[in-house]
Formats: structure tokens, sequence, C-alpha cells
């Protein structure tokens, strides 16, 4: 490669604030010209210590504050820590609960990719997709809102399932909707997927192959997207997903338009669990057992566990040691996007600066979950 | 001479006026007249498509300020004005007050090249496709000017997009004038749309439809509308060129946008759809049997329509290029204007200058 003298270098600072870092991420690039020499992630804007939070708290009182270690997925991280805890415990949830947990965590799943769809486009410089994605799901979280009391920060499920039983309205609701996804879904690929400028913007643009994809510790979509296939829902299935049919869609273009295609076939994918879901819990409306007797305020668990879920940016891990007292030791979060923001430098070297924001939009990095 | 230009004269000769008075006088009610035009169609039109955006993507859109939001652009421009100026730390202040001025006034004087009607042509002259091309050439400069001159290095980078672009968009653009040239034999936009008037296949777009396609592609990138919208990408740098402007001088930027974005239209209407003339070969006026004033009145009237209408349905396409287009790069603009666009333009002019001699030949 050939030598840049400095003084043609131009640094530009890409962030906290900036309408494409998704959050407060901050980049320091290095231009030559459009030419991106360096990119430099400064992480830690959205810096909250919820991991130290935990050490002073009940293990009831860290639970509402887990939602918000990724705002867009809460679900899977209530499920990740909560699932913890009841190892600990040995406490079974019920098989209604199980089905419960399921189908709102695929459900968030579809949420969260909705708004990755809306934003990547919004990065590439398309206003309308945003929209799209926004009327679908808003439509989950009315329904997301009906069960939970929340739109976002749910706080739904509890030692050894959920909070409030599902009933046949909410159901008829979310059979509804994955009716009518389809034609979304559809339409989604009518206007992006064919489009010659956003083909030109992703083809062939941030390949992660697998090398690095294992370097990284890269997981989730972004990982499958690079020809590996690997997704704990099917590789140790959790909850209900071994009784269930689905597929884990796997791509070897290894490219930004690919993770694209896999975030929307996982979409279809999703939708597919929750109407099996719906069709188990249909029949099973009138099971009434849907948590644990055991009083949350005073459980005592003692040990380590590494509890794990697939959320919608990869491999979510929650690795809670408990001494045995009201309040846990320590609590750690692995979580997938802080593996994927490292990628970002690896990946945009030498491409040009519009493609950094093509590149970054793909990798669907959350900030919250980052910095924690 | 317009029947209006007529009748001027002889209501100034009668009053005794002096000459001077009587060509300076009707220069000045031109020019007002074209100003207040530009100012309210700009204002319509970014109310348009804020409305049209909102339509595609099941939004209402504006509907708080007057009834369905109309007078939203009025308030928006009102709040711009008086807004503070605010000055940034690095800027090369004689430069950086120029800018939003020279974005404006090349565009308005572009404006008054269109013929509107067969009576009101408020600068008619014998080049006017090659004023139409050096002036166009000037709000270019004013946005490479806001990039530099603001001591921001997202600006900076807008500013050296813009140039970029500029060069490689005009070019085509030019080429694809002179293929109109060359049809009508003319620099003469009146005299361009005179030769349009017979009926819809005189229009210029059936034998230079490939022009007419470079044209209006070129024609996106020279406006910055999207997909081209690079030298102020949002999602890449913020604003890009006009990041560091604000109240009124980027309004300026903004109305500047949006202007050009109109008057482009229109010429495209006028060198490509007729202009000013009518789809079916006839006005409705001259069905009627009125006084030669009235019908000549009437007619003029139902020409500014049409030529509306004709900018109207194209600025109705870029629009939905908007809505639905994702941006392309820097330099795949460049590639696709450069080896595609320009070629194909040269090539235009080749088959326009057979098409002409087989014409005068057969």
């Amino acid at each position: 490669m050939e030598v840049i003298s400095q003084d043609r270098i131009l640094d530009i600072n890409i962030g906290p604030q900036h309408p494409s870092t998704h959050g407060v991420l901050r980049m320091v690039v290095s231009l030559c010209g459009e030419t991106i020499i360096n990119i430099n992630p400064i992480i830690g804007y959205l810096h909250r210590g919820l991991e130290k939070m935990a050490e002073n708290r009940t293990y009831l009182q860290y639970l509402p504050i887990v939602d918000r270690i990724d705002y867009l997925s809460g679900f899977f991280c209530s499920y990740a820590y909560l699932n913890g805890i009841e190892k600990l415990l040995n406490i079974t949830p019920s098989e209604k609960a199980k089905y419960i947990r399921t189908i709102t965590m695929e459900m968030n799943r579809i949420t969260s990719h909705l708004l990755w769809l809306g934003c990547f486009l919004m990065d590439l410089g398309a206003s309308s997709p945003f929209f799209y994605a926004f009327i679908e799901r808003e439509k989950i979280i009315d329904i997301l809102e009906d069960l939970t009391g929340s739109r976002m920060m749910y706080n739904y499920y509890t030692l050894g399932g959920v909070k409030r039983d599902i009933d046949i309205d909410i159901l008829n609701r979310i059979k509804e909707f994955s009716d009518h996804f389809e034609t979304a879904l559809k339409e989604y690929e009518d206007l992006i997927e064919g489009n010659p400028i956003f083909l030109s913007r992703t083809k062939n643009i941030g390949l992660i192959n697998k090398e690095t994809a294992n370097q990284y510790s890269i997981t989730g979509a972004n990982l499958r997207a690079s020809g590996i296939k690997k997704d704990l829902r099917k590789d140790s299935p959790y909850l209900i997903y071994n009784n269930i049919d689905f597929e884990v869609p796997v791509l070897n273009n290894e490219d930004s338009f690919s993770r694209f295609v896999i975030r929307i076939k996982e979409m279809r994918e999703s939708k597919k669990i929750i109407l099996q879901c719906y069709n188990w819990l249909i029949n099973h409306i009138k099971d009434e057992e849907i948590k644990s007797n055991i009083n949350f305020m005073h459980i005592k668990p003692e040990g380590k566990v590494i509890s794990e879920v697939e959320s919608p940016r990869g491999l979510l891990q929650c690795i809670i040691h408990a001494d045995g007292t009201k309040k846990p030791y320590r609590i750690k979060w692995r979580t997938p996007s802080f593996y994927s923001v490292q990628l970002i430098n690896n990946l945009a070297k030498n491409y040009k600066l519009p493609d950094l924001m093509s590149i970054f939009g793909s990798l669907d990095v959350i900030m919250p979950e980052v910095d924690r | 001479m317009s029947i209006f230009y007529l009748i001027y004269i002889e209501f100034m000769i009668r009053i005794n006026a002096p000459h001077w008075l009587i060509f300076a006088l009707w220069h000045l009610i031109s020019f007002i007249f074209i100003a207040i035009l530009l100012v309210i169609t700009v204002i319509i039109l970014v109310l348009f498509e804020r409305k049209y955006l909102a339509f595609y993507t099941r939004r209402k859109g504006p509907n708080r300020v007057g009834t369905y939001g109309c007078l939203q652009t009025i308030a928006d421009a009102i709040k711009l004005l008086f807004k503070e100026n605010i000055e940034p730390k690095n800027i090369d202040k004689m430069i950086y007050y120029t800018a939003p001025l020279l974005v404006f006034s090349p565009i308005m004087t572009v404006w008054f090249l269109i013929p509107f009607t067969s009576g009101i042509i408020p600068f008619d002259s014998s080049c006017s496709l090659l004023l139409f091309m050096a002036i166009l050439s000037i709000p270019i400069l004013a946005t490479l000017f806001a990039g530099f001159s603001s001591g921001n290095k997202y600006s900076l980078i807008g500013g050296l997009r813009a140039c970029t672009q500029a060069i490689s968009s005009e070019i085509p653009l030019f080429l694809c004038l002179i293929s109109i040239s060359i049809l009508s034999g003319s620099m003469n936009l009146d005299s361009i749309v005179k030769m349009q008037n017979d009926s819809i296949f005189q229009w210029y777009i059936f034998p230079n439809i490939l022009g007419f396609i470079i044209f209006f592609i070129s024609a996106l990138i020279v406006m910055n509308r999207t997909p081209f919208d690079l030298p102020e990408a949002e999602s890449e740098l913020t604003a890009g060129y006009h990041s560091e402007y604000s109240g009124m001088k980027f309004a300026m930027f903004f109305l500047g946008e949006y202007a050009l974005t109109f008057i482009l239209s229109a010429f495209i209407a006028t060198l490509f759809l007729g202009g000013y003339n009518s789809p079916m070969g006839f006005y409705i006026s001259d069905l009627l049997n009125l006084p030669i004033i009235f019908q000549e009145f009437l007619k003029n009237i139902e020409q500014f329509i049409w030529l509306m209408l004709k900018t109207g349905i194209l600025i109705l396409i870029i629009m939905w290029i908007r809505a639905s287009y994702p941006r392309l790069t820097t330099e795949k603009t460049l590639i696709f204007s450069w080896y595609i666009l320009t070629p194909l333009a040269i090539f235009n002019i080749f088959i326009m200058a057979i098409y002409k001699l087989l014409r005068s030949i057969l």
C-alpha cells in the first residue's frame, strides 16, 4: 500500500451526535479525499453502569433495569437474566409460560429488525422505507402494550414465567398481524431489493469473511450472512424451540446486502414461529399456571451461571455470580453489538465515506447495548 | 410583439411618457411580476413536496397552520426570518455571506429566460440557451463558497462533492442543449417553443427521447436532488455545505434549491414538451367568439396553465424519485455521468444531426 503523507489526511469526527451513528458512537475517521484511511470507534457515551448497579440491588430490583440494556429487544435481556436465576433456583417455567415467552420474544425480534430496516435505508438516503417499517412496528408495539402495559420497557417476565396471562383478544390480534405481515414484507422487498441504487450501495461492500467473523466473535445475523450456520435456537434449543418448525437462513455472500436479505428472511421465520405458538396457545388458553409461587423478593440463589439467548443482534449472555445473599455478587453482560462495533475499522477501511454508513448500518449496532 | 406590449406602448404614448421610461418601466413590471411568481411557486412547491411525501409514506403532513397546512411554508419562512444571526468562529466572512446571495440571484435570472406564454417573455434574447448555460453555472459556485468558507469539515466535503458533481453533470446537460439547437436551428427559447406548436408529435421529446432522459438525469444532479443529493447527504455529512448556515441564510439555500428544481423542470417542459403549447394543437379560447383582446388574454392564461401543468408533472416525477430511491455515492455518480451520460449525449448529437439532415432531404 502506498504511503500517504500526513498533510493529505483529514481527520473528521463523526458523532457522538450524528444522524447515522445510531445513538452516541463517536468515530474518528481519517480521510484522504473521500477514502477512509482509518477509523477509530470510541464508545462509552451511553455508559450507565448497568453491571455495577446490579451489585447494590436485590434480584427483583434489578429486573426492570434489565430492559434498558437493549431498548429495542427488552424481552431478550429479561429472559437471559431470569433464566439464569431460574437455573440457580431450579425453577422450570410452565409450558404455557414458555410459549408466551417465545411468542413475545419473536414479536420483539420483528420490531427490532423492522427498526433496523428503516434506519439502514435512512442511512442510505431513502426516507420512505423508514415510515413503512414503522407502520408495521407500531402494530406489534400496540399489541405488546396491551399485553404488558408498556411500549418498549416491558418488564413483563417474572420468576418462572410471565406477570400477566395472555387473553384470547390479544391472541387474535397477533394472528391478524401475522397474517398481514407477509404483504408488508413483500412490499419492502419490492421497494428495496430490486432497486439498482440500493444494490450498488450494498452488494460486495463490507465483506466479513468467516475468519474475521470468528476472530471478532461475531454472532447473529451478521455471522449467518457470512455463511456460518449458528443459531442458538437450533444449536441448543431453549424454551420450546425444539417443538417448533423453523429454518435458520444462511447466505454466503458476506456483504451488506446479504445481511439485509438475512434479516428479511428472519422476520419471515419469526412470523412462522409466532403462528405456531399461537396455535398452541389458542388450544391451551385455559391453562392457569404462568408463574412460579416463589416470592421473588426473598430469593437467595448461590452459584455461577451463564444464561444465553439468541437476541436479534446475536448471542446475548448474562453471567450471574450469586453468593447466597439477597443481592448478586456480580452480573456480567455479553452483548453482541459490542463485538460488531469493533469490526468497523476492519470493514470500512479503503472504502469511501458514504460506504461507511452503509456498512455500519448493516451491522445493526445498538449503542446502549454496547455501553451498558 | 405580443398584444400586451402593444397595448402598453399605446397607453404610454397617450399619456406622453418619455421614451426611456416606457422601456425601463416595461422591464420593471415584468421583473416584479416574475419575481413574485417565483416566490409564490416556491412556497407552493415546498408545501406540495411535504404533502406528497406525507401521502407517499401514509402520513398527514403539515396540517396545523391554515386549512390543510396551506400556510405552513409562510410560517416557516417567518420563523426563519426572525432567527438570530449565528456566525461561526472560523469563517471567511466575505465569502460566507456572499454564498447565500449568490445561490438565489442567478436562479432568478434564469427564470427570466423562460417564455411563459406567447405574450409574456420577460427577457427575449436570440441566444437565451447560451445565457442559460452560463448563468446556471453560478449557483454551484455558491455551494462551493459555502463549503469552503464555513470552517467546518463536513461543509468542506460537501463543497468538494458539489464541485466535482457540477463539472460532471453540466457537460451532458449542455450537450443536450446542443442537440435541441440542432433540431430547432435556433438558440432562442421562444422560437424553440414555436417550432413545437402544431401538435403533440412536434414536441422535441419524440425525435430526441434520449436527449430528454439524459437532460432529466443531469438536471437531477444539478438540482442536488435524490438520488444525487450528495453535497448535503444528511446521513453522512449532517447538512453538508450549509451545515453552518442558520436562519434566513439557510432559507436562501433551501428556497434556492426548490427554485432551481422548479426552473429546471420548466426548462425541460419548454425544451422537450412543447413549452406553453397546448398538446391538443388548439386552444379552447380560439373556439370562442370573443373580441380579439379578450381572446388573446384568455389564450395567454391557457398557455400559462399548460406550461405549469407540464412542469408540475415533471416535478411530481422528481418527487416520486426522491420518495423511493436511496442515495448514490459520489464515486458512482461520477462514473455514471462521465462514462454513461456524457458519451450518450455526444452520440445523441450525431443522431439528431442525421435526423435533421434526413428530414430536410425527404
